[in-house]
């Protein structure tokens, strides 16, 4: 049995907030109300400003203009800790917990008078350990936060908006970390709290969630609300075409014409690195014009093949020719100087420079063809032209890349890969945590460099993916390759079971 | 050998030791709360020299001597209000800023001392802190000598040492101080001030860098001169990371260094002395101090947010 929500006025509103970051605008005059006991999803592609709207509600950020209403109550911009008292909780993305403290003290931070003599702690303990099991969040009070699993720091989080009674528990993309198994008890304990008064908004990209677990949402479109809808009155389809702007077709690719052979690897092993297989003796060619997808369970040896690629791994025996030719000393220099272009597994550890520009990050591979001196005015004006054919959002050329969500991150990648116009392209997760939009348009532009003669390899986990854009897949497992397996003639099935190392014996 | 035996056995070796050892624990539980609530403080060399001063002057022109202690440690809390000033909400760099303000307290010593007394070429001499009698226990033999025959500021150091790790460890203020040091973010996500937090850890903690330095020319040598804390400062840095940012393994490295200092003066004075020259002997405390470093500090947790600014909104 359901109240109408609305009948007791909403408790929470925020009226015509507007945020501006330098050139940038962050949210446009965005109105929003939420009931007792509801899940509202705020909706969005990265960069559409939905963090920075939860921020603002709670004290974070100052607005420009419009205001904060939490039970009628108007609530004092640039406070957080007036947003806890007024029963706002927050789990942030990026978790804010202290790791070299325990969960208790991380749970009692903050909460008592800072001037009181005693830690409070036994009396929190207990109460620490009623809510965690009215809502399902086990969790060690002793246990150091950096001891902790991504999931259970997540239950430390929201184990510290309820401690401090929060009615209105705001949740910035939880599911990114977590395993499928751990989202559906997130879910849970998501469907006890409302079914105890608290209201919930939760931020997310992915559509099946909000579907899942939204009675309403919201979509924001580069900081502006475009959309308004109960969740059972719409589709994944109609709410993917208002969060992107237009229609999205999964890219299809034309038939591949595959031509000359550019990279080959004939019984080529590297070492063994730590936990990271290392290759047996893999034998592979990857033609002009082809995608050849690799799939495989994370951990099977893709590092090893990338790293083998990039020039951070030489063959410990076998040999690799590129275009005919086979590289004399193999580096990460002559990876580049062989037209090899890279999309780094992890784009913040070792496709970017946090805290250098984009300008800067975008010719870290070209910046010694200067001859000893930067050009700064041409490499300002390439990355202009980059961002502006990539359609990266971004104030600028001079904006830190920290600054750029990870799907514009990965735009001024791909443009620094192809605008070298590679031979070669090691695609290595490159869709990864992306929005829906961001996504296609990668997959596009990987399809058009392969259109337009680049050899491509696709490393991914995701088996739909490799099935989508590939024109022949590969199975890595434990360092050993597969035969190639042309479009279309192996099921997700079978491949499953070659991703499960059945079958390499006698293909061996 | 039976020379080491001898001074090992001495009653004043370890009152020496317990002596030597007072100024740096002070300093070192000044920069320990600072740097636990992530900030660096270069500046505690310079705030210790202008609190020797400090602490020198109100005696000299006729204060009681706890008044001189707490002028000492007001002049450090000025000079660490303005470290915590510039590094804190206006986020500049720590190094900078401190090694800046040691310049700046230090000269600002030297010149007040020179303006207060520009005729003078010997220092002139005040009545110190005298050791304190403590009854029955600064009786007996030996170890009365050696233990219980201190002034009352070296008892009030090892206080100190104690109230921070109560305070660190058992209180809600603690508890957000290390907080701010591991992740000012956490801090601000449960409604409390960073800066207030870290502003008050490091004018307290200058404060107490402060009266380490007026225990030398209150306690220890009566009078005030130039290069006085001669590095003292420094070694409290280290010590802080050979405690492991941790108050009573700090005192142990205090006691540690203070013991290494206070054996190579009775070296010096031995068969050994002869024959090897004393700078041999001045370098001992600071080798076994860095070989000490090495062995207690390699798994250490540094805060993390050690050096970090921290600045609201920013993304």
């Amino acid at each position: 049995m359901r109240i109408d929500p609305m009948a007791q006025g909403p408790v929470l509103r925020l009226s015509g907030i507007t945020k501006r970051f330098g050139g940038l605008i962050a949210n446009d005059g965005i109105s929003l109300s939420l009931a007792r006991g509801e899940v509202v999803a705020l909706l969005g592609e990265n960069g559409a400003g939905k963090t920075t709207l939860m921020n603002i509600l709670f004290g974070h950020y100052t607005a420009d203009a419009g205001t904060v209403e939490v039970m009628g109550q108007t609530l004092p911009p640039g406070q957080p800790g007036a947003a806890l008292k007024a029963g706002v909780g927050m789990v942030h993305q990026h978790f804010t917990l202290a790791d070299n403290l325990t969960v208790l003290d991380n749970v009692l931070l903050g909460t008592r008078p800072l001037l009181s003599l005693s830690s409070g702690r036994s009396a929190a303990r207990a109460r620490l350990a009623q809510l965690a099991q009215d809502f399902g969040l086990a969790v060690n009070p002793d246990a150091r936060v950096a001891t902790l699993s991504v999931g259970e720091r997540q239950r430390v989080e929201i184990l510290k908006a309820l401690y401090r009674d929060a009615r209105i528990l705001i949740l910035d993309e939880p599911t990114a970390v977590l395993t499928p198994q751990e989202a559906d008890a997130l879910f849970d304990t998501l469907r006890r709290m409302t079914q105890q008064g608290l209201s919930v908004i939760f931020i997310s990209h992915k559509l099946h969630e909000v579907m899942a677990i939204s009675s309403r949402v919201l979509v924001l479109r580069h900081g502006r609300l475009v959309g308004e809808t109960a969740t059972a009155q719409t589709d994944r389809h109609q709410l993917a075409t208002l969060m992107v702007g237009a229609e999205i077709t999964a890219p299809a690719p034309a038939k591949a014409r595959p031509g000359a052979t550019l990279l080959k690897l004939d019984k080529v092993s590297t070492a063994r690195q730590g936990n990271r297989p290392g290759l047996e003796q893999i034998t592979m060619e990857l033609r002009a014009g082809q995608i050849l997808g690799l799939a495989g369970v994370s951990g099977n040896g893709q590092g090893a093949l990338a790293d083998l690629l990039c020039g951070l791994d030489s063959p410990t025996e076998g040999s690799l020719t590129i275009a005919g030719t086979t590289p004399q000393a193999w580096s990460p220099r002559a990876a580049l100087d062989h037209r090899i272009g890279r999309i780094p597994e992890d784009r913040h550890k070792t496709g970017t420079i946090a805290d250098f520009t984009l300008t800067e990050n975008a010719v870290l591979e070209s910046y010694a063809a200067g001859g000893g001196w930067m050009n700064w005015r041409a490499a300002r004006a390439a990355t202009a032209g980059i961002i502006d054919k990539y359609d990266i959002r971004c104030p600028g050329p001079d904006t830190r890349i920290r600054l750029l969500s990870g799907g514009n991150m990965q735009k001024l990648i791909l443009g620094r890969v192809l605008e070298t116009t590679p031979r070669i392209i090691l695609a290595n997760q490159p869709v990864r945590g992306l929005d829906i939009g961001a996504v296609t348009y990668v997959q596009e532009q990987l399809i058009a460099a392969r259109d337009a003669g680049a050899a491509i390899l696709l490393i991914s986990e995701d088996l739909d993916e490799i099935l989508s854009l590939s024109d022949s897949i590969r199975v890595i497992s434990q360092g050993r390759l597969s035969p190639d397996f042309p479009r279309g003639t192996k099921t997700p099935t079978e491949l499953g079971q070659w991703m499960a190392g059945q079958g390499f014996d006698h293909a061996a | 050998m039976t020379e080491l035996i001898d001074i090992l056995l001495s009653a004043s070796f370890w009152a020496a030791i317990l002596r030597i050892a007072s100024p740096l624990i002070f300093a070192t539980m000044g920069e320990l709360i600072c740097e636990r609530a992530g900030v660096l403080n270069l500046g505690i060399e310079g705030i210790m020299v202008f609190g020797a001063f400090a602490g020198w002057v109100t005696i000299y022109a006729g204060g009681p001597l706890w008044l001189g202690v707490a002028v000492a440690f007001g002049a450090g809390a000025l000079f660490g209000a303005l470290h915590g000033l510039l590094t804190i909400p206006f986020g500049l760099s720590q190094h900078v800023v401190g090694l800046g303000i040691t310049m700046l307290a230090t000269a600002a010593a030297y010149y007040a001392y020179r303006l207060a007394l520009p005729e003078v070429t010997n220092p002139p001499r005040i009545t110190p802190f005298q050791p304190l009698h403590i009854p029955v226990l600064s009786d007996i033999p030996w170890f009365g000598q050696a233990l219980f025959s201190q002034t009352a500021l070296t008892w009030a150091g090892f206080a100190v040492t104690g109230l921070t790790a109560l305070i660190l460890y058992r209180t809600p203020l603690g508890l957000a101080l290390r907080a701010a040091g591991e992740n000012p973010q956490a801090v601000e996500a449960q409604g409390l001030s960073v800066t207030a937090l870290r502003m008050g850890a490091v004018i307290t903690g200058s404060g107490l860098m402060a009266v380490g330095g007026a225990f030398l020319t209150m306690s220890a040598f009566s009078s005030f001169f130039f290069e006085m804390v001669n590095g003292r400062g420094w070694i409290c840095i280290a010590l802080v990371v050979f405690g492991a940012w941790k108050p009573g393994k700090a005192l142990l490295g205090a006691l540690l260094f203070a013991g290494f200092d206070a054996l190579q003066i009775r070296l010096q004075q031995t068969g050994l002395g002869q024959v090897v020259p004393y700078q041999v002997f001045l370098m001992i405390p600071y080798l076994l101090s860095i070989l000490a470093l090495i062995a207690m500090s390699r798994r250490a947790e540094v805060p993390a947010a050690l050096m970090t600014p921290f600045n609201r909104g920013d993304r």
